[in-house]
């Protein structure tokens, strides 16, 4: 008998980009400790796999100014998740954290720190995010290319592994009477040289209660595919169709078997947004609704100036579409998000679309940009969710909610249980580590 | 005038058999509970505040590289996210965590505190520390460091700050250049926590603005070590500046903390000592707090623990500070002896926890209080509030 397919869900902290909505009046601070607290909460009552951080080490810009119009402002990941740890119990904790602005020894340190201190919850995002406008921050500076990025990448993982491994797991005797702290030869001595990273030494702390942070990768490009392959336990991709997801897993546990390892050893888990009403109705107004307050007026000229490449300010939000052709010389419009690809391409279908369908610039910013991917009542959102992992489109999903820090107070009390109630869920949490929520080993 | 009183902790206590007392944990020292323990009874003796030591590799009671040695604790959290894991299980106590700037990004430590500062409602500190172990070095591969001189071995009990490593580590040009880089670090972090003024985030919902962006400031540092463009990702912390600490023994840490820390730590031996000391520091800040360390075994037998734990050992408990052991009424008289000399508060490293700290946190407070030298209550709820050390106003507000 095979057991019924389980879905894993976490809760990804609002972001700073225009998903996040501040203007209602629901909205609380961003980086108030008591937010973070709340979110975290609220997933671990609906019995979540993880909390999630995204990261980003430099603010975002819009034509050579600090983009003003969203959210700005967040923690350091690790530190907020180690306090986090101090106020959950079983909920695993991870966060987004660079290998191209980071060193493998103190990075390695840092998570197997956060691993003990939260009795074996943490989970590492790895990201190789790096251009020369992020590096202005960091002694290393500079711009990465992208097959250095994830060769970097790789070797940083590697070389973590190895530090957490160094320490026997069985190291510390704490033997008062024989005097002895640790065992002998208790800490290996690691020796690394690569081309990105040269380590030698000892490293300072036993194994945590994970042996190793679960690793998560973030994207859904050829060489993230690969790099998640392996060496990720969990990977998190845009959403799209659910033959779309289909596809992707496929791919993505297709290329396991190269690397030795069982589809089981990475999870697929799309982020995901939703909308729920008390009806389909109701649920496609909100859904509505929560899209015009992500695209208010500026930040629909906001969006068109990105692929238009120019100053924009004149027009009008709630008018057609400029006359004006794109300015495809223009490269630095947008600096500290993932640029738009040929921008040519993208404008000539958003004109298309407008023309067609008779849209101002922010109907056509809301048309084009971000809709929810489950729509409905509680349980129609249960049955999607449940399809998709059935189905192979995934294992889970990483909600991202639009509000801070209520955002998944109503998906925890409405939809969870429905999801418990088709045996598709945990009712409670059976193991205490991470690995132990998403079954790794 | 009352005494402010910290305790740093680390592992078991500051002597190295610490782990082998009979009311020790030792097996509990990676755990969070272990240190929910101890910041709990500093926090019920009302403490100011507790440090968290660090570095970037194992303890060791060689100068540089590896002892091998299997008879003393060996292994450390990353200070910074101990503090932050014990911020929300404390109210009123600061937490100051040491992060070394050899080898960190001046970028990360900055955001680090920051997010400290804001996950404990403004209780954060930053201990600076440099590394001149050329083992530490090799942690990270990026620069190499010529091998510490050969130095007396000092046991796990002592600091092992470059600072303490020589008469005069001004006269190494390593040092200095290490202390250089540490001030810029520092530097960096108090650009980075005025980047974003006190009333950035305006959440305009009539012009869609969230930030007023003319209240966010690029730093755009370049020094000799690195460059930060700035402005920091964290909002500004609830201090505005968090606390920032140093140890010092010796004319360049002076220097370092005169110029850029709130409050420096310093390891006179006697009452003389003390006010030669204060003296010294003094001709280079009139702000910064001074702060004597003390290492202290406490009751009525510390003695006898004492030279029970050095017989353990193997060696008498050597330490950059002066060792205490006694009474607690005695100690109380050094304490307000080295008032006389100047100095504003102590850091005291308990010999050997729980007792020393169990010691210091309800007999030393309360006979202090006894003597109208110790507060009866927390006065404030930030640690520059229980320092006695305004906020101070953004660089960049203050020059519009």
């Amino acid at each position: 008998m095979t057991a019924r397919k389980q879905v894993h869900l976490a809760a990804h902290f609002p972001g700073v980009n225009n998903h996040t909505v501040w203007a209602d009046p629901r909205s609380g601070s961003q980086i108030d400790f008591a937010s973070f607290a709340h979110l975290a909460r609220t997933a671990e009552r609906g019995r979540f796999d993880f909390f999630f951080l995204a990261e980003g080490l430099r603010l975002r810009e819009l034509k050579g100014r600090i983009h003003d119009l969203d959210v700005v402002g967040r923690p350091e990941s690790l530190t907020v998740l180690s306090a986090l740890a101090a106020v959950t119990h079983r909920l695993g904790l991870a966060g987004t954290v660079n290998t191209t602005f980071n060193e493998p020894y103190e990075l390695a340190r840092r998570l197997a720190t956060l691993d003990h201190l939260s009795g074996g919850r943490a989970g590492w995002n790895v990201v190789t995010t790096s251009d020369a406008f992020t590096g202005a921050n960091f002694r290393r500076g500079g711009y990465l290319d992208r097959a250095d990025r994830y060769e970097r990448a790789a070797e940083f993982v590697r070389l973590a592994r190895e530090l957490w491994d160094s320490w026997r797991p069985d190291a510390v005797l704490a033997d008062r009477v024989g005097g002895r702290f640790l065992r002998q030869d208790a800490i290996g001595t690691v020796a690394h040289h690569g081309p990105h990273f040269s380590v030698e030494g000892r490293f300072t702390l036993p194994r945590g209660p994970q042996g190793r942070p679960v690793i998560i990768q973030a994207g859904d490009s050829g060489e993230g595919r690969e790099f998640a392959a392996a060496h990720a336990d969990v990977i998190f991709t845009g959403h799209g169709s659910l033959e779309e997801g289909r596809r992707f897993y496929a791919d993505v546990k297709g290329r396991l078997a190269r690397y030795g390892r069982e589809p089981h050893q990475l999870k697929i888990m799309p982020g995901a947004t939703y909308a729920l009403g008390d009806t389909e109705e109701e649920a496609a107004e909100n859904a509505a609704h929560i899209r015009r307050a992500q695209v208010g007026p500026q930040t629909a000229i906001a969006f068109l100036e990105q692929v238009w490449g120019r100053d924009l300010s004149a027009y009008d939000p709630d008018g057609p579409l400029p006359d004006v052709d794109p300015d495809l010389s223009e490269t630095g419009v947008s600096q500290g998000r993932v640029a738009i690809k040929d921008r040519a391409a993208v404008a000539a279908k958003w004109r298309a679309l407008a023309e067609e369908k008779h849209l101002t610039i922010r109907e056509l910013v809301i048309e084009m940009t971000g809709r929810q991917t489950f729509i409905g009542t509680p349980r129609t959102v249960a049955r999607l969710i449940d399809e998709h992992v059935r189905a192979d489109a995934a294992d889970g999903f990483i909600l991202i909610p639009h509000l801070t820090p209520g955002g998944l107070d109503d998906f925890v009390a409405r939809v969870v249980p429905l999801l418990q109630e088709r045996g598709a869920f945990r009712a409670d949490y059976t193991g205490t580590t991470l690995r132990e929520h998403l079954d790794l080993r | 005038m009352t005494l402010h009183l910290a305790v740093a902790l680390d592992g078991a206590g500051w002597h190295p058999a610490a782990w082998r007392e009979p009311d020790a944990a030792p097996r509990a020292l990676f755990s969070a509970r272990y240190w929910a323990g101890l910041v709990g009874e500093a926090e019920r003796g009302l403490l100011d505040f507790v440090t968290l030591e660090d570095e970037l590799g194992p303890q060791s009671t060689l100068p540089d590289g590896h002892d091998d040695r299997i008879d003393q604790v060996r292994g450390r959290f990353d200070a910074v996210l101990l503090a932050a894991r014990l911020a929300p299980l404390t109210h009123r106590i600061g937490l100051v965590p040491t992060a070394t700037t050899t080898h960190t990004e001046p970028f990360h430590v900055a955001i680090g505190i920051a997010t400290l500062d804001h996950v404990s409602g403004g209780r954060a500190g930053w201990r600076p520390r440099v590394s001149a172990r050329a083992s530490d070095a090799r942690h990270f591969g990026r620069r190499r460091l010529p091998p510490l001189r050969p130095a007396p071995a000092r046991p796990a009990g002592a600091d092992p700050s470059p600072g303490a490593r020589a008469p005069d580590p001004s006269a190494d040009p390593l040092v200095r250049e290490l202390f250089e880089e540490a001030g810029d670090a520092v530097e960096v972090a108090r650009r980075l926590w005025d980047s974003w003024e006190d009333d950035a985030e305006i959440r305009d919902v009539a012009t869609g603005r969230f930030i007023d962006r003319d209240k966010l400031h690029y730093i755009d540092f370049a020094g000799r070590f690195f460059s930060v463009k700035g402005p920091s990702i964290t909002p500004r912390p609830p201090q505005g500046q968090p606390v920032v600490a140093a140890l010092a023994h010796a004319r360049l840490p002076y220097e370092f903390a005169a110029a850029h820390a709130d409050v420096v730590f310093v390891t006179p031996h006697s009452a003389d000592e003390a006010r030669a000391i204060v003296g010294e520091v003094r001709g280079l800040s009139e702000d910064v707090k001074i702060f004597a360390d003390l290492v202290v075994f406490l009751g009525e037998d510390a003695a006898r623990r004492k030279a029970r734990l050095d017989e353990l050992d193997g060696a008498e408990l050597d330490s950059d500070a002066a060792v205490f052991t006694g009474h607690v009424r005695e100690l109380a008289d050094v304490l307000l002896a080295w008032r006389e000399a100047g100095v504003q508060g102590f850091r005291l490293r308990p010999g050997a926890v729980p007792y020393d700290l169990w010691q210091i946190c309800s007999g030393l407070t309360a006979e202090l209080r006894s003597r109208r030298a110790f507060r009866s209550r927390y006065e404030a709820d930030t640690l520059r509030g229980l320092l006695g050390l305004p906020r101070p106003v953004s660089r960049y507000a203050e020059a519009r």
